[in-house]
């Protein structure tokens, strides 16, 4: 397995690159942060849409979120695959055909995650903020949407996690993803497909456990200031209030 | 300063409140008690419409508040209201809560909105805190804050919404403390509270709330020693008998 890894590091990590694409755990890596990145404000949307009071708002998003939960990713590869060409008129890459996907189907999850953030919060702060004379508009970006993404950055996370799974589907329409890159050296040495495939596993394994940790250190970072701080005896009879 | 007229209100079948008729003169303090389902939450709260109304109007200054014409965002910017669970903002410090209102929806800068919530932080002892979080902040400083907030936009109008009913009974006096001081200096208020002492102290007039009507109107005088109604009778001697 150590000499797999010795002759073929750069493959597994970048791909062919610089002499071909780009590849490997970079480009697993690239394309997983780039849909979280481009589906999040989708996503927000989506959310907002779905919880607006307005039907009209809150049907058609409910629909979208529903029909691409609903159908498993590598459909949407395929569909995305064949579809995006014949609308734009000319071959997309594969690369841009994974990205896409992704972006939709990333958009979709995350919605609901934030959705059920906006949710979970107490109904006080939407009232607190609509007797302050704040909008409708102005409540959601000023008082709940900061709360709920802030409590909800563990399930980004590990939504985040996932996604960099999904990555591995673009395998099926030649992204030189990870996956990609161990098949390809596994069809090099013909003879290890258990070391090689052992080392796809791990190599997902460290990225995914690592992210995953950090998502544990933040939740507990967010449970503790949900508890808040007792405030200190002190702190009460300082107050200028009792003396006057 | 505020007139219901035949005010009526439905949660479905239920009549919550049946032809509120009354009126509440500028600088005056009014407390609505009554027991609990009485609709004393439910009328306070018609006031900046957190709930709407079916029948009747109500009218605050010159305004009526369901004119089709009213920007309900200003208008509700211009009426003081504390809540029982004090509402803060958790992910905004002390300061930035009062702030929020002055520079969102009266589109104040920094710098005056912070000037402004500062001396309303010093007005309820809080200066200390200013940029504290809420939730580092007992019970009774929550609501101080809340009270400070409130009174960011210079509301004519300041309505109390239970806001000693979630506090722990020694936090009690320095929320009753604050109240107290804006009542002295010539607020118009309405007050949704069980504070009886409260209510004999500052309280220009006492409504006496039951099943959605306004049962007995009078002063805490008058109210506390010689209630004319029954169901008052009835509530004012439990509260001797405690």
């Amino acid at each position: 397995m150590i000499e797999i890894i010795r002759d073929y590091w750069q493959v597994l990590l970048i791909g062919q690159y610089p002499q071909g694409p780009l590849g490997g755990v970079l480009l697993t890596l690239i394309l997983a942060i780039a849909g979280l990145v481009l589906s999040f404000p989708i996503s927000v949307v989506l959310a907002i849409l779905r919880i607006s009071p307005f039907a009209v708002l809150r049907i058609p998003a409910t629909v979208v979120v529903y029909t691409v939960r609903s159908v498993p990713l590598i459909m949407l590869v395929f569909w995305t695959y064949f579809l995006v060409p014949l609308l734009v008129g000319k071959s997309v890459s594969g690369v841009t055909t994974l990205l896409c996907t992704l972006v939709v189907y990333q958009a979709a999850y995350l919605s609901e995650v934030i959705r059920a953030g906006i949710q979970a919060l107490p109904d006080g702060q939407m009232e607190g903020a609509r007797a302050l004379g704040l909008s409708y508009v102005q409540t959601v970006r000023k008082v709940l949407l900061p709360q709920a993404i802030y409590n909800m950055v563990p399930s980004i996370i590990s939504q985040f996690v996932s996604t960099i799974k999904d990555t591995s589907l673009g395998y099926v329409i030649s992204v030189q993803e990870l996956t990609f890159a161990a098949n390809h050296v596994n069809s090099q040495l013909l003879t290890k497909p258990f070391e090689v495939f052992m080392i796809l596993a791990l190599t997902y394994f460290a990225i995914c456990f690592c992210l995953t940790e950090l998502a544990h250190s933040f939740e507990k970072r967010v449970a503790k200031k949900r508890l808040g701080t007792q405030p200190t005896l002190s702190g009460t009879t300082n107050d200028t209030i009792l003396e006057s | 300063m505020i007139r219901f007229s035949k005010v009526n209100k439905w949660y479905g079948d239920y009549h919550a409140l049946i032809d509120i008729n009354a009126q509440v003169a500028k600088g005056e303090v009014l407390v609505i008690c009554g027991p609990s389902g009485s609709g004393k939450s439910t009328l306070i709260r018609t006031i900046n419409r957190l709930e709407d109304i079916q029948g009747g109007s109500i009218i605050l200054g010159e305004q009526d508040i369901h004119a089709p014409t009213l920007d309900l965002n200003q208008f509700r910017s211009r009426v003081g209201f504390v809540f029982q669970q004090f509402n803060l903002f958790p992910h905004l410090s002390v300061i930035e809560n009062i702030c929020l209102a002055p520079t969102t929806v009266a589109k104040k800068s920094k710098i005056e909105a912070r000037s402004k919530a500062m001396s309303l932080l010093e007005r309820v002892g809080m200066v200390h805190k200013a940029n504290a979080f809420p939730q580092q902040l007992s019970g009774g400083q929550q609501q101080r804050v809340a009270i400070a907030r409130a009174l960011a936009m210079d509301p004519p109008v300041m309505l109390f919404d239970e806001p000693t009913s979630s506090l722990d009974p020694e936090m009690v006096g320095e929320v009753l403390a604050v109240m107290k001081s804006l009542a002295r200096d010539g607020m118009t208020m309405i007050c949704v509270t069980h504070e009886m002492s409260f209510a004999r102290e500052v309280a220009d007039r006492i409504w006496f709330m039951d099943a959605g009507a306004i049962v007995e109107a009078s002063t805490p005088g008058i109210f506390f020693t010689a209630p004319q109604q029954p169901r008052a009778k009835r509530f004012v001697s439990d509260l001797r008998a405690h």
